[in-house]
């Protein structure tokens, strides 16, 4: 019992981090622009393609500072000739964009990379047992996805709250035109906050590359965990973010140890026997269901607390 | 023997006519497979496959003076789909459709053909399923003008229990599926004929698992491995198999692992990013590159020699499928399938890959030996590798068509 | 001024009639026009599989049509409609098969209306979960109850069919007048006939006073608050007769295709009909139709031609949403670009370079994907009739060129007059501040 707690924790854990890592640029680009970014886990993607590509040329420490790097630079192009756009046609028409522009990069991927998993290796240098517990071992590399994770949380909240840049930044989120007055660049700060968005998710994608498969359909995979991420932890908020992402984390590697199935569940709370239509869910095992039941978690708090856990925007 | 320049212009040849008009002297093959989207890649290597298998054909005279020609329909792995692109194809002319990927095509194919033969005597259609797995296609759902050449997923399952009967090292096992129809009918099958061949095996696990929606495996390994399992069954493929294997080897899982799918494109590099030690890896299905038999290591030769040194032949059930029609319209003197696939009812033949095989009548699902291999570091000049990664296949053990015999429920509807 | 404000000047009683008269009579041949269109279409294209693909694009117009109910005219922006449209379709697919082992009198005619009352259902089911919230919120909480129906569908094997799905033969309901819709021009009919009904009845929605107040939901809901509306209401009613409608498409498809798969309340298929609707425009009521007939023939004809054609759909799409918002029916609307092309017909100039950046773009797409995906066929594409080898720099540089040159050239030509050299300005008649 103490065996699988432990390792569920740890589990959850890591799989938690990597999840922030890729909702730390989406909740940035959210609660700075408003704009929810549908193709977030395609610059991911790209991310892991550009990193996988460095890699093969030059080696993963270089890939590792150019790819994210790149992958803003697109970003902020983007922004800059494309967003910028269609921000005056309204919301809805952001979204679609967001949307339009997923297709797009995953169908660029495929036609210069192929539609096959492309053979992006872990490193050799962290290609190691970092320790052994109850005798699983840890591979060094998921401990350095960790500490990354770790290091990217504290930079932004120190940017955001103690810079500058940040203050101008947070200003501009609620009152654009009196700080254009003062005298700052918004458009240009929208872009540069779009822009790092898509740096952290490029870096999410160098990183976890190596450990998921990197092909293109990748972003399909990440993107609507990622939005779960979002909404629970609250539109706009990066400790409610990084909260989100663990509880998540955690549900689900917990979930996954639960043999016990959903008709013992709904008869513990009460309800003894199915409703008409759904009783071959009775049998089902919540681990059976773990990877969905993040989009429930989602659904109920949509409904009943849409502000999140810890949001401020609505 | 065939000179492998010859060939590779021969198949250019069926490919360049693939784009042409249709002349009067070609009998054209529809392929109907996803040619675009996610599953595109295993849809092209059937394509390829397919026009191999035409420009060997040609290249020793064609068909009863008629040139073969493959040519693809995309039904991007969609059953409605399907049924529009067998339309358009047999609009064109085609008699012959082949197609392989996912159940849902094949099983609204069954009835799109039952439908159309019945209603159109004039323009009767036959279907060779080259590759699916699909129990339903030849129980319920069969179909008079349909053979399937590849073992359904209740065979290989019942192939493997009767491996597994000799294997003393295996006594706690471990079900780990997709949670869909064919993961759900590998668990049923396993369990009811492991009960019946080993009922010394233990069973102390049994996993389902949504498909293609789990990112994180380290839980399910982690599951694996407090169950005390010496051997994983598992019908898991593409991602999820990939997953799986990274995530056991990360954590240091030491089990065997017998899968149905590890022979499908990205797999075995899948097998070599794991880090699993080698020849823990298997997989049964109806042939792979390294066989005993000289007949189809020297298909696999002319296979790679034109599509390419890292793509094995992943469809040996198009290669008997191409033999038996040819033979069959040789023998007949005509390329009219309906009378083809009369004869070809209960026919028996040698496949190449060795052994004996035969078409069963009840249900016009084919018979063959299937066979056990471990993946694992090859030498270059000892036999073939996979994906280019240095490993390849090694036969283990084979298990005989009589040991793969299932009942059928076919109700044939036969035309009069 | 038209014959019609002139009528509407004065207020005497016959004016107001002739008036309305003149508005219906319009109304009437537009309806007319269509419903003998649709008759006489498959008299044209004869062919087997042309009769098909127009009965696909009759399940695509009345699909899109009812996503229009939500995006267009209550500007709720669903990413999970499909779960409607599949839920209907195997609600008549079930029936079907019911309805044909027991031998009921049951005509295959009413089945779409099976389909349209099970989207209704869940419609309210579901509905009175979504329609709290508009904007960002109502598109997460309809992704996230599209991703749990369709998580869920692959385990529900009885009602869903699991992999294989569920299959039916429409040919063995009841079937009076010997029309027992086995061959496909039957069903073409019948599917002509629910498409022509819906759209009648969705347009007729969106002319009721109800109509208005969705429109008024979409552009100012707290100010319909204060004048006492319940939006919350208001979206529930959109919400559930789109859902309706989507229910009729479903079991359309379930009669044409026969088989209705998991797949069918994907979110492939909902993104699909997000796309179409978007692409033909959302602003007016032909809007859909023309994006469903557009994107059916794309997917259907497009993929033999070229690998590519989900690039085109993706930069398709991203092309409307950045310069024509309004879809392709505002393109030919009274404000947009042909009408304004008309009245300056100069403007026609503009035509070459947009045509130049569109071929200049195929070229270099094409291009990719022959080195890509494609490059085991060899180096060569035709196209055109032109032969282009993919591996030399030329043809490369032609679409750089093509597509770099050509859109600078429009974006110079379209530039604000002001900043505009005066010898273009003169070739383009625009006048000047």
């Amino acid at each position: 019992m103490l065996q699988l707690v432990t390792f569920s924790i740890l589990n959850g854990l890591l799989y938690g981090m990597l999840l922030f890592l890729l909702a730390s640029g989406l909740t940035l680009i959210f609660s700075m622009m408003g704009v929810l970014n549908i193709a977030h886990a395609s610059f991911y993607m790209l991310g892991a393609y550009f990193g996988f590509q460095i890699a093969k040329e030059i080696g993963f420490w270089p890939a590792l500072l150019i790819a994210p790097l790149a992958v803003g630079l697109i970003g902020a192009l983007i922004e800059r000739y494309g967003l910028r756009r269609v921000h005056a046609y309204g919301h809805v028409a952001e979204l679609l964009f967001t949307f339009g522009l997923a297709f797009i990069i995953e169908e660029l991927v495929q036609m210069i990379w192929g539609r096959v998993p492309v053979d992006y290796r872990i490193p050799a240098g962290l290609n190691t047992t970092a320790f052994t517990l109850f005798n699983t071992s840890y591979p060094t590399f998921r401990v350095f996805i960790l500490l990354i994770a770790v290091a990217v949380f504290g930079l932004l909240m120190l940017l955001v709250t103690k810079t500058r840049v940040g203050l101008i930044v947070r200003a501009a989120l609620t009152q654009p035109r009196m700080v254009g007055m003062l005298g700052h660049d918004v458009p240009r700060i929208f872009m540069l906050v779009f822009g790092l968005g898509c740096a952290l998710a490029g870096l999410a994608g160098v990183i976890a590359g190596p450990v998921f498969v990197t092909q293109p359909s990748m972003a399909g995979v990440f993107g609507p965990i990622l939005f779960v991420v979002i909404v629970v932890g609250g539109l706009g908020s990066l400790a409610g973010a990084l909260i989100a992402s663990l509880l998540i984390g955690l549900v689900q590697t917990f979930a996954v140890a639960l043999n016990v199935s959903i008709g013992t569940v709904m008869g513990a709370v009460g309800i003894s026997s199915p409703p008409l239509l759904l009783d071959e869910l009775w049998p089902v095992t919540i681990a059976q269901i773990a990877p969905v039941v993040p989009y429930l978690l989602m659904v109920l708090l949509l409904i009943f607390r849409p502000t999140g856990l810890l949001g401020r925007r609505m | 023997m065939i000179n492998t320049r010859m060939l590779v212009l021969a198949v250019a040849g069926a490919i360049a006519c693939g784009s042409s008009v249709q002349a009067e002297d070609t009998f054209r093959i529809g392929l109907i497979d996803p040619l675009s989207g996610p599953a595109a890649t295993t849809g092209e290597v059937g394509l390829k496959t397919w026009q191999f298998l035409a420009g060997e054909v040609n290249a020793s005279g064609g068909l009863n003076g008629q040139k073969l020609e493959v040519v693809g329909y995309d039904n991007k792995m969609n059953p409605q789909e399907t049924a529009i692109q067998a339309q358009k194809a047999i609009d064109s002319g085609v008699r012959l459709l082949v197609r392989a990927n996912g159940s849902a095509p094949g099983v609204a194919l069954n009835d799109f053909l039952n439908k159309f033969n019945e209603r159109n005597p004039t323009k009767q259609t036959l279907y060779f399923d080259y590759a699916g797995a699909d129990p339903a296609a030849t129980n319920e759902k069969c179909s008079y003008w349909q053979i399937r050449w590849a073992a359904n997923i209740d065979m290989k399952v019942l192939a493997l229990a009767s491996f597994l009967k000799g294997q003393a090292d295996t006594k706690k096992l471990y079900l780990f599926n997709g949670d869909y129809s064919t993961g759900q009918g590998i668990q049923k099958a396993m369990r009811t004929n492991m009960a019946e061949k080993r009922p010394d095996v233990q069973i102390v696990g049994d996993e389902l698992v949504p498909l293609m929606k789990v990112n994180d495996f380290a839980p399910y390994v982690e599951k694996i491995k407090a169950s005390g399992a010496d051997t994983v069954v598992t019908g898991a493929w593409g991602q999820d198999l990939a997953l799986l294997l990274k995530a056991a080897g990360e954590a240091g899982l030491r089990v065997k692992w017998y899968t149905f799918f590890a022979q499908g494109i990205g797999s075995p590099t899948a097998v070599r990013q794991s880090g699993l030690p080698s020849h823990t890896v298997f997989q049964i299905y109806e042939a792979h590159a390294n066989l005993p038999s000289v007949a189809y290591r020297e298909e696999e030769k002319n296979f790679r020699a034109v599509v390419g040194a890292g793509q094995t032949m992943m469809y040996p059930g198009s290669v008997n499928a191409m033999d038996m029609f040819s033979k069959a319209a040789r023998d007949l003197k005509t390329l009219d399938v309906a009378k083809i696939v009369a004869s070809l009812e209960g026919a028996k033949f040698k496949p190449r890959a060795g052994g004996d095989g035969w078409i069963r009548a009840e249900d016009h699902q084919v018979f063959q030996p299937l066979y056990v291999a471990s993946i694992g570091p090859i030498e270059k000049d000892k036999g073939f590798d996979e994906e280019n990664t240095g490993w390849g296949w090694r036969q283990i053990g084979e298990v005989k068509p009589e040991d793969t015999l299932v009942p059928t429920t076919c109700q044939m509807k036969r035309p009069q | 001024m038209t014959a019609h404000s002139l009528l509407s000047a004065g207020s005497l009683g016959p004016a107001r009639w002739v008036n309305s008269l003149v508005a219906n009579a319009g109304f009437a041949l537009a309806w007319a026009a269509a419903a003998m269109l649709l008759v006489v279409l498959p008299l044209i294209f004869k062919s087997d599989s042309a009769i098909a693909v127009m009965c696909i694009i009759g399940v695509s117009v009345v699909f899109a049509l009812s996503y229009n109910m939500l995006l267009g005219q209550a500007g709720l922006l669903s990413f999970g409609h499909a779960i409607f449209f599949g839920l209907g379709g195997f609600c008549a697919i079930h029936v079907m098969n019911a309805v044909a082992a027991s031998h009921a009198p049951v005509p295959l005619v009413l089945i779409p209306l099976v389909g349209g009352l099970g989207g209704l259902f869940f419609g309210i089911v579901f509905g009175s979960l979504a329609s709290k919230r508009g904007g960002t919120i109502f598109a997460m909480i309809s992704f996230g109850l599209g991703e749990l129906v369709s998580s869920a569908a692959p385990i529900l094997n009885r009602f869903f069919g699991g992999e294989t799905g569920i299959t039916t033969d429409r040919s063995a309901l009841y079937a009076p007048f010997g029309m027992n819709f086995g061959p496909q021009i039957q069903v073409y009919y019948l599917i002509a006939g629910w498409c022509f009904i819906s759209s009648l009845a969705m347009y007729f929605v969106t002319r009721t006073p109800f109509g208005q107040i969705m429109r008024a939901v979409r552009e100012n809901p707290e100010r319909l608050e204060f004048i006492g509306c319940s939006t919350r209401r208001v979206r529930f009613v959109a919400f559930i007769l789109a859902a309706f409608f989507a229910g009729v498409a479903g079991a359309l498809a379930a009669i044409n295709f026969e088989i209705m798969t998991v797949s069918n309340v994907g979110g492939n298929q909902s993104a699909m009909v997000v796309l179409m609707t978007y692409i033909g425009g959302i602003g007016y009521f032909v809007g859909p139709v023309i994006g469903a007939v557009l994107i059916t023939l794309m997917q259907i004809l497009l993929s033999d031609i070229t690998a590519g054609w989900q690039m085109y759909l993706g930069i398709l799409f991203v092309v409307v949403v950045m310069y024509a918002p309004g879809g392709i029916a505002a393109l030919f609307g009274p404000e947009g670009m042909a009408a304004q092309a008309w009245h300056s017909p100069r403007q026609f100039v503009l035509v070459m370079p947009m045509l130049l950046t569109v071929v200049g773009g195929m070229l270099l797409i094409e291009l990719g994907y022959q080195v890509g995906l494609k490059s085991s066929d060899g180096p060569i594409r035709v196209l055109f009739g032109i032969a282009v080898n993919s591996r030399s720099p030329l043809p490369w540089l032609v679409g750089l060129a093509l597509v770099i040159g050509s859109f600078c050239g429009l974006r110079f030509a379209t530039a604000p007059a002001d900043r505009m050299p005066a010898v273009l300005r003169e070739l383009t008649g625009v006048p000047h501040g």
